[in-house]
């Protein structure tokens, strides 16, 4: 008996949905970094623009919205200039769903080597949020700039005190993206189905949250259900910092954090669970 | 402290047959349906279990060598992916001290646009190496791996051979306790095998690291494990040393000695001009068995034969069980064959001089002299025999693999003022 209490790890059946391991993870750290250098390093490496192609895609995002909604029909937007408007909506927008489909694609994407290798699972959904950030990143520098020339254009400072908030604003959508992500990729250990509805699901959720009109445009009597929206608090929020446009309360801020960390926290239990014998089934 | 580095108790696996684990929604809504009209599944398959291993029970200690062997399917691979926690077993546990890395495949991780000093980092690092530890070893990972030229390449230009060597080198320079290793030095030149071999060994010795090794390659097991378990059909049959174990386990494959094996069917190697064919071969050993007291080996070739022959040898050659040639035996000339139709010759081999074992043998018939040979028919494993005798008294600790693979009976000594 007195063997048994020397061993440092046991590996049993059995695992309880409250085992997880952080300091397993911690450990892991380097991983988590090498992960993302190789995501980042395989996603241009032979592309003769390398990490500008990360602003190509919000950019013509941007332009072809503010060509359909602005200029075709008509959207308002709050009096700030209809490109800065969609192009906020889209960085924003495009950090949130890019975490969501990247880690809810975890286990099957990745399934060769986890077949092959432990470590902390969880690694691979982290990895995935903080190379979704340097794509953010580009993206930001980006849009600082467009900022930057319209405010000079327009003679109006396009920022606000607001900015500080942004850390916590976007671990708010790392966070939710991450959750949404891993729940989805627990099930699609069993159900391949969903990650048909990924994309689509994510197109959805796009019109459903503030990205080409403004919240004003939400009958009032609907704005309540509207704002269980995390997304739309979020994104709300996002341009808020340099429009000051605000519409939210403290209450809907603490909502959507409400909401935000009752589903990671649910999203990492459920991926806690399935890990473990995910192999079997994937 | 215990030196024990791995316990496993009473792991079992289990796997349903069956389509259940890869299940879409509508497959799931469909047995959700049959469960609720109690209609009896399509697939008569579907929820039976599939035991991958069975009560396993197995020690290992600190600083050991443990082979395992056992054919596709005995649950080898399981065993290794339950240790390596990439899957968890059905029941039981497994504990073990220290941390495991475990290479199931060779380079993991290893994405072909990044460079190979890139992937030493990124491999060491899924193995569960810190960047520290991987910054102060990967000189050493370099050279051992004979890639100083191409290390800034990308691995995706790299050859097989160098991919291997690059991925191996990585893990076997991990400071983790226990490595778990699953065939995967299959894949290298001979002399890379046995600078890894070495290098385990040294490993094991030095470090005390355990090692726990796959392969269906008997040399490598024998060089390397100092204990060697044999699996089958989920279970573990033996545990023991290595050379026992390796034995079981070929017998396992090549047990079945039979007097009377037909021959005629069997594909024939694309030189033989089939001039000759046999059909069948009878061995009058009974079981096959040549005892102490024999000696001999008779047996019967039935032989069709096509075509008027001169000059025909017959040449035997005698392998062990793991096709190693040990000694060919030939005939004398038969001058000539002028039969056509099936013949019958019959053989006598003398097997004095060999060492008790299962042997097979390989028949060539063939014609020619030193300048030309023309082969007639070729056929291996045309029959199995066992060679018996007590060794006790001719050699004390004998072992096939250190003392060679024929008795030369006693030398003479006297002691010479």
């Amino acid at each position: 008996m007195r063997d048994k209490e020397t061993f440092d790890t046991v590996i049993t059946s059995h695992r309880g949905w409250f085992d997880v391991n952080i300091r397993e993870i911690i450990r892991y750290r380097d991983l988590i970094l090498m992960f993302v250098k190789r995501n980042f390093i395989a996603n241009y490496k032979q592309t003769i623009l390398g990490p500008a192609w990360a602003i190509v895609q919000p950019l013509l995002t941007t332009v072809v919205f503010t060509i359909v909604f602005g200029r075709i029909a008509h959207l308002p937007t709050d009096g700030v200039p209809p490109f800065l408007f969609y192009m906020c909506g889209n960085v924003a927008w495009g950090y949130f769903s890019g975490c969501l489909t990247q880690t809810a694609t975890t286990f099957t994407a990745n399934a060769g080597v986890m077949g092959k290798v432990y470590f902390p699972r969880l690694v691979m959904p982290i990895s995935s949020v903080f190379s979704q950030l340097i794509q953010f990143g580009i993206q930001f520098l980006f849009l600082l700039f467009f900022l930057a020339y319209y405010s000079f254009l327009n003679n109006t400072p396009y920022i606000t005190w607001g900015i500080l908030y942004l850390p916590l604003l976007l671990l708010n959508m790392a966070l939710l993206g991450l959750g949404c992500g891993v729940i989805i990729s627990s099930l699609t250990t069993k159900y391949r189905d969903l990650t048909m509805l990924i994309g689509f699901g994510i197109h959805l959720w796009m019109y459903a949250t503030p990205v080409v009109y403004t919240i004003d445009m939400i009958p009032e009597k609907w704005r309540a259900l509207y704002l269980c929206n995390p997304m739309a608090i979020t994104i709300e929020l996002f341009r808020n910092m340099f429009f000051g446009t605000n519409t939210l309360t403290a209450a809907n801020i603490a909502f959507c954090w409400g909401i935000t960390l009752l589903i990671t926290l649910g999203g990492i239990l459920l991926f806690n669970r399935v890990e473990k014998t995910f192999m079997d089934t994937v | 402290m215990s030196n024990i580095a791995i316990k496993i108790e009473n792991v079992s696996k289990e796997y349903c047959l069956g389509a259940i684990g890869g299940t879409t929604l509508r497959d799931e809504m469909h047995r959700l349906a049959d469960k609720v009209f109690h209609r009896m599944p399509v697939n008569a398959d579907y929820g039976k279990k599939f035991m991958a291993l069975q009560n396993i029970n197995l020690e290992v200690k600190k600083g050991e060598r443990l082979g395992i062997i056992g054919h596709n399917g005995a649950g080898k691979s399981t065993l290794l992916k339950l240790l390596s926690r990439v899957t968890a077993p059905t029941t039981g546990s497994i504990s073990y001290n220290g941390r495991i890395s475990s290479m199931l495949e060779v380079g993991t991780g290893f994405h072909g646009e990044l460079t190979g000093r890139e992937n030493i980092y990124m491999n060491g690092a899924i193995l569960g190496m810190t960047k520290r530890e991987i910054d102060s070893k990967i000189d050493q990972i370099i050279d051992f791996a004979e890639m100083q030229q191409f290390i800034d390449t990308p691995v995706k230009r790299y050859s097989s051979g160098m991919y291997v060597k690059l991925a191996f080198a990585v893990a076997a320079h991990l400071d983790n306790e226990i490595l778990i290793m699953d065939e995967v030095l299959a894949v290298g030149d001979m002399k890379f095998q046995q600078k890894c071999l070495g290098k385990m060994g040294d490993a094991s010795a030095q470090d005390g690291k355990t090692i726990l090794y796959v392969s269906h390659n008997m040399n490598t097991v024998r060089q390397l494990c100092e204990r060697c378990v044999v699996m089958e059909h989920g279970k573990i049959i033996f545990d023991g040393n290595v050379d026992d174990a390796v034995d079981i386990y070929m017998g396992s494959i090549s047990s079945e000695k039979s007097n009377h094996v037909e021959l005629g069917r069997r594909q024939r190697p694309s030189y033989s001009t089939n001039k000759f064919q046999m059909q069948s071969v009878d061995v009058e050993n009974k079981n096959c068995i040549v005892k102490a007291d024999e000696s001999e080996l008779a047996l019967t070739l039935n032989v069709l034969v096509a075509e008027k022959a001169q000059n025909m040898f017959v040449r035997f050659f005698i392998f062990d069980c793991a096709r190693r040639i040990y000694v060919a035996i030939t005939t004398a000339y038969i001058e000539r064959i002028d039969y056509v139709g099936i013949n019958h010759f019959r053989f006598k081999l003398d097997l004095t001089h060999l060492f008790p074992g299962v042997y097979s043998l390989r028949v060539l018939f063939s014609t020619g002299n030193m300048l030309s040979q023309l082969v007639y028919d070729d056929l291996e494993e045309v029959c199995r025999f066992e060679r018996i005798y007590d060794l006790a008294n001719i050699n004390v600790n004998y072992k096939k693999n250190q003392h060679g693979y024929f008795n030369l009976g006693e030398a003479t000594v006297e002691t010479v003022q």
